[in-house]
């Protein structure tokens, strides 16, 4: 670099061009929040959907699986689970895990959910299902 | 070494280099888990395991960054640290509350962890790398504070260079915008939302303004090049750092239920984010090709040459194949970002911290660089590790487009596990390579104690 650029010009440009795309970030932050209540559906969110996702997190199920494609990769995206099994099809999967897993194979543990967990998670899962997402996943595998 | 409290580093880097090596057997673990799948099930899950992987990884930075920071601190400010013992009282309450972590996530299942550790009163659990127990986070925010207060007085009461100020500017701001951790509202989009202010502003942020202060002290210190060449270089780094990737943030908004304006945004400004890391290799290799001295310390300079040009390639490269929105529809949530983040992660971070320890370990040590045959073992680290990296991504990347290909893609798309079992011959490959990367990491830590007396004291 030569001279005529100095490292007190340099430094101006920091931080002034940081304070500039942050304050830019905070504006469209801003405008997001505006219109995120017309795609998150926020208004249908229930306490058993609240229930559901305090299931999701205190069983750290992002920790193998992905939710509108965030998490782990190592087991199905579960964001489309709903459209993809059904409700009854979900809990029964859940309930129907082995405790000692499936030789050989990647293996969901038994969590032992009542009936009433069990709706919660599902409650929360098609409420995620419900956001308006870009259409996203690209097809109904995930 | 100039400064006696200086010596607070040690500490530091030594339980940062032993939860590297806990982070990569869990890795091991983790990759033989995608090919066994019942391997050590019930009793770690990969859930389970991934939590350590990944945790051990960030606390390990962390303690990485606290000691780079109190090693440069007091040189850059010419003065002694404004209190060695609470740099060490803080050394041990981090340790352990990071041990008790561990040991929480390994023996009782993660919801009654939850229960145990006060999750009801305020529910931040159970969210990607935030996976902490409250009181670890609140731990976590008392030790960064100390530290902040610590290192920010010293600066105060010294000189005030243009390396600390950047250095305290990206210090502060992890301290900041890890505040969002405890941030989880119900609604799940706000959720995610403010979830990439801790995660994507840590990382493609503030992170890399500690990353590029480290460097460029590593460089005044081994090339002997003017200060203000390599601080002009800082300044003009950081700044396209930040001015594409905060708005670039937003290529994490493209599919959580935001609005699509972000898919534009997002796509321009991260596609700008390879820049500073370009410029960030092209700075290394200038400082060292225009050096005025030959350091002693070859494998310090290795270092610093390797985390311009890996983090170029793992944050840079194979962050722009996957950052353009509609490349992205297809491979979000896929093994292309694994392959990203394996690489990322190592070029960035991990060697930036190599970087440091390596060119500050042997002057804690009492000499101004290793012995040669110490070095020789140290570059051999360099490269089996790196080439063991590259090639982790290459398998991953190769996965990942076959698994995009089956499963995305395809007008007939398989079910996930299918893909999966499809796939498994690049899982086995990436295993084994992840093998070697223990070998260079065993070298690595050997490194340490192999002919340390040949050398005349520093």
């Amino acid at each position: 670099m030569s001279g005529a650029f100095t490292k007190s010009m340099a430094r101006n440009i920091f931080y002034g061009g940081t304070v500039f795309f942050f304050l830019l970030f905070l504006a469209l932050s801003f405008d997001t929040h505006s219109q995120l209540p017309k795609r998150d559906m926020r208004q249908n969110i229930t306490p058993q959907i609240a229930e559901g996702k305090k299931l999701w997190e205190t069983n750290d199920c992002v920790g193998c699986h992905t939710l509108m494609g965030e998490g782990a990769y190592f087991a199905p995206e579960l964001g489309n689970v709903v459209a993809r099994y059904g409700d009854e099809g979900v809990k029964a999967f859940i309930k129907a895990r082995p405790k000692e897993g499936i030789p050989g194979r990647r293996s969901m543990p038994q969590f032992n959910f009542t009936d009433a967990q069990l709706d919660a998670l599902v409650a929360f899962l098609k409420h995620v299902n419900s956001v308006n997402d870009a259409n996203w996943p690209p097809n109904i595998q995930g | 070494m100039q400064y006696k409290s200086q010596a607070v580093a040690k500490p530091y880097f030594i339980a940062a280099i032993g939860l590297f090596v806990a982070q990569i057997l869990f890795g091991l673990i983790l990759g033989l888990q995608y090919v066994i799948g019942d391997f050590l099930f019930p009793h770690i899950p990969f859930n389970v395991a991934r939590m350590v992987h990944t945790n051990a990884l960030i606390v390990w930075l962390l303690m990485g960054f606290m000691g780079g920071a109190y090693y440069m601190i007091p040189e850059e400010a010419e003065t002694e640290l404004f209190s060695p013992k609470l740099a060490l009282a803080m050394f041990w309450i981090f340790l352990v509350a990071a041990a008790l972590t561990v040991a929480g996530y390994l023996l009782v299942p993660y919801s009654t962890l939850a229960a145990m550790t006060g999750n009801d009163i305020l529910e931040t659990m159970g969210r990607e790398f935030l996976e902490q127990p409250l009181i670890t986070k609140v731990g976590i925010v008392i030790v960064a504070l100390a530290f902040l207060f610590n290192i920010s007085m010293t600066v105060l009461k010294g000189k005030k260079t243009s390396i600390s100020l950047v250095l305290l500017l990206g210090l502060w701001g992890l301290a900041v915008f890890f505040l969002f951790s405890f941030y989880n509202p119900v609604n799940v989009v706000l959720d995610k939302f403010f979830w990439w202010w801790t995660v994507h502003l840590w990382v493609e942020g503030v992170w890399e303004l500690i990353l590029g202060a480290f460097l460029a002290f590593v460089l005044i210190k081994t090339t002997g090049v003017d200060r203000e060449v390599i601080e002009k270089w800082l300044y003009v780094i950081v700044t396209l750092t930040l001015i594409t990737g905060i708005i670039g943030t937003g290529h994490h908004y493209y599919w959580i239920g935001t609005p699509e304006y972000w898919q534009w945004w997002g796509s321009i400004f991260s596609a700008l984010e390879p820049i500073p890391f370009f410029a960030m290799t092209v700075f290394a290799f200038n400082m060292v090709n225009r050096r005025r001295r030959e350091h002693p310390n070859k494998a310090a300079v290795l270092w610093a040459l390797g985390t311009g040009v890996m983090a170029f390639l793992g944050a840079g490269i194979w962050g722009f194949l996957h950052t353009l929105a509609p490349v992205n529809y297809y491979t979000h949530g896929t093994q292309i970002t694994a392959a990203h983040g394996h690489m990322a992660f190592y070029g960035a971070y991990v060697m930036v911290n190599l970087t440091i320890i390596s060119y500050a370990m042997p002057i804690l040590r009492g000499r101004a660089a290793n012995s040669n045959k110490s070095q020789v073992m140290e570059m051999w680290s360099f490269w089996l590790m790196t080439i063991a990296i590259v090639f982790i991504t290459l398998f991953l990347t190769a996965a990942g487009i076959l698994q995009v290909w089956l499963q995305r893609a395809s007008d007939t798309p398989l079910p996930f596990m299918v893909a999966q079992d499809k796939i498994a011959l690049f899982y086995w490959m990436r295993e084994w390579t992840g093998v070697v990367f223990l070998i260079g990491l065993l070298v690595y830590v050997a490194s340490f104690f192999v002919g340390g007396r040949e050398e005349k004291a520093a």
